[in-house]
């Protein structure tokens, strides 16, 4: 029986108003919510009724500004929606320009591209790793975490010049060429996650305390998953394949070896494995490409001024934190008519009121952490 | 009947308890690891250690224009920066210099830039024909009053070293 999370099934014929209910407001500044994320709850008891996000705290108009910037201006941009994948951000909207252009891009640049997109989704996987075990109140682990990370961050700030908005993808290819010692930090990082990667087995995934707190809170079968358009991890943990890098494959995911990670439980420790288990596929990928970089070009030869024909391009690609796609719509100038992002953060938050209605409000925090929300990428 | 139950419950009870203490000692034992092995702990003392504090040759710090011994730099006054800066980072204010031989020339009389709208994207770099303008790996950029961020990248009396068209 302690095992066991009660959830309350009768929720929906409860009324929101009356007496017994009450509205707590959890954000914009709380700790919890990784950002200014403002959620409207309301509680009968320790129950949960109801749960409304409000957006709109740290919107920029991202996709309106992008529409006075150029093709190669833009892609800066989108670093600040989901900043810790800020790669494969600029990765996707490098793709979308290509493909309307036809560029073909040198084999040297897209493994480059390959590997700092893997790099970026160890990096974003550990963060959350540290800030999942805060949330349900262990602190140690977050310092083990940004060990592994710190690493990822000199790689990065080696090559690309920053640490968190490289803006290191530009159409055509990648900015510059690698750092001469990024082949051999590389491998010492990959050494030092090898030797590292138990403890987080045994400072966490172990934890009893832990293991109770996650397994049967937050479920989510695979019809909620679909009707809600979560992808990643969320989606994966609850048995639905929804690998971009395995269903559509761009550059070149179709040629190297790696497993699409699913889980079937759909409780919050699936979806917690499932990033565990994905980081170690991405050192798979890794390993595959480190030692295989071709000699050549880093950046295809392309004009001073881009201008895209007339026509709409939809690229997608598998961030972190699940499908991002982007869509230009262009009338054959310099920058694009219209562009609109579909980020993966924005689905994923709105199955929150599902997942969490009817269990006690100390499953919140910890059910939403699983969901790794980003909130710049949910409101851009 | 009811007495084999409760004998299993009653392992399983046990065997839960159990299991529960040695995943709790598990992770205290590599808590206790790291707390007798001071030599695997990473942290950086920031402010203490600015004197060892190497930043990569490639970090995006500021962008500054390099001069020479003769106070010459290699700007063209071509604008290629200001049109590829996606925040109007850099505004080029151009002059016309008399050479010795009577001929009106261009050349750039400020480079203004404001550090206070740069987002490091590098993009006028990559955009300069002439290598003029590079980043510096400066970042402790705080200062007390605003105005102090728009800079003037050329020095004072400064102009164009030979050969750079």
């Amino acid at each position: 029986m302690y095992r066991e999370t009660q959830i309350v099934s009768d929720v929906a014929k409860t009324p929101l108003t009356g007496e017994g209910t009450f509205t707590i407001n959890v954000g914009p500044q709380h700790p919890a919510t990784h950002g200014v994320l403002h959620l409207v709850i309301t509680l009968n008891g320790e129950t949960i009724l109801n749960i409304e996000p409000h957006l709109g705290y740290i919107h920029r108009s991202i996709e309106k500004m992008c529409e006075s910037l150029t093709y190669r201006q833009f892609i800066y941009v989108t670093s600040r929606m989901d900043y810790l994948s800020a790669h494969i951000n600029n990765h996707a909207c490098a793709l979308c320009v290509e493909k309307g252009m036809q560029i073909e891009i040198p084999s040297r640049a897209q493994v480059i591209r390959v590997l700092m997109d893997e790099l970026t989704r160890i990096a974003s996987h550990e963060l959350w790793w540290g800030a999942m075990a805060m949330d349900v109140g262990a602190f140690t682990p977050f310092f083990h975490a940004f060990r592994e990370r710190e690493t990822i961050n000199d790689i990065m700030e080696e090559t690309c010049g920053a640490r968190l908005t490289m803006n290191y993808m530009v159409p055509g290819g990648v900015m510059y060429d690698i750092h001469p010692n990024f082949q051999k930090r590389v491998k010492d990082f990959l050494q030092l996650y090898k030797r590292k990667i138990h403890e987080y087995d045994e400072l966490v995934t172990g934890n009893i305390i832990f293991q109770n707190r996650m397994k049967g809170v937050g479920v989510l079968t695979a019809e909620d998953v679909i009707s809600y358009g979560c992808t990643g991890p969320v989606a994966r943990g609850s048995g639905v394949s929804s690998d971009i890098r395995k269903l559509y494959p761009y550059e070149i995911y179709d040629k190297l070896e790696f497993d699409e990670v699913l889980e079937t439980a759909g409780d919050s420790f699936a979806r917690y494995l499932i990033r565990l288990r994905e980081m170690n596929q991405s050192i798979r990928i890794v390993e595959q490409l480190i030692d295989n970089i071709p000699e050549g070009d880093f950046q295809a030869k392309t004009k001073a001024v881009l201008k895209l024909p007339k026509g709409e391009f939809y690229q997608r690609v598998e961030t972190a934190r699940g499908e991002l796609g982007v869509y230009i719509v262009s009338e054959g100038g310099t920058t694009p008519y219209r562009i609109k992002f579909r980020s993966p953060g924005f689905s994923n938050l709105s199955i929150l009121n599902h997942m969490v209605k009817g269990s006690k409000i100390g499953d919140l925090i910890a059910a939403m952490g699983t969901l790794d929300l980003v909130i710049p990428d949910i409101d851009r | 009947m009811a007495f084999l139950k409760l004998i299993m419950f009653l392992k399983d009870y046990i065997k839960d308890v159990f299991g529960a203490i040695k995943s709790l000692a598990t992770g205290m034992k590599r808590t206790g690891y790291y707390f007798t092995h001071h030599k695997e702990i990473i942290t950086q003392q920031y402010p203490d250690n600015r004197e060892t504090l190497h930043l990569p040759e490639r970090f995006k710090g500021e962008v500054v224009m390099p001069h020479d011994e003769n106070n010459e730099h290699r700007c063209t006054g071509c604008t290629a920066c200001e049109l590829a800066c996606p925040n109007g980072t850099i505004k080029v204010v151009t002059k016309f210099d008399i050479t010795p031989d009577g001929k009106k020339k261009k050349a750039i009389d400020k480079l203004v830039y404001h550090l206070e709208l740069c987002t490091m994207c590098n993009l006028c770099i990559e955009a300069c024909p002439s290598d003029a303008i590079k980043m510096a790996q400066t970042f402790e950029h705080s200062v007390f009053d605003r105005a102090q961020l728009t800079k003037v990248l050329n020095k004072p009396g400064s102009k164009i070293m030979d050969g750079v068209e």
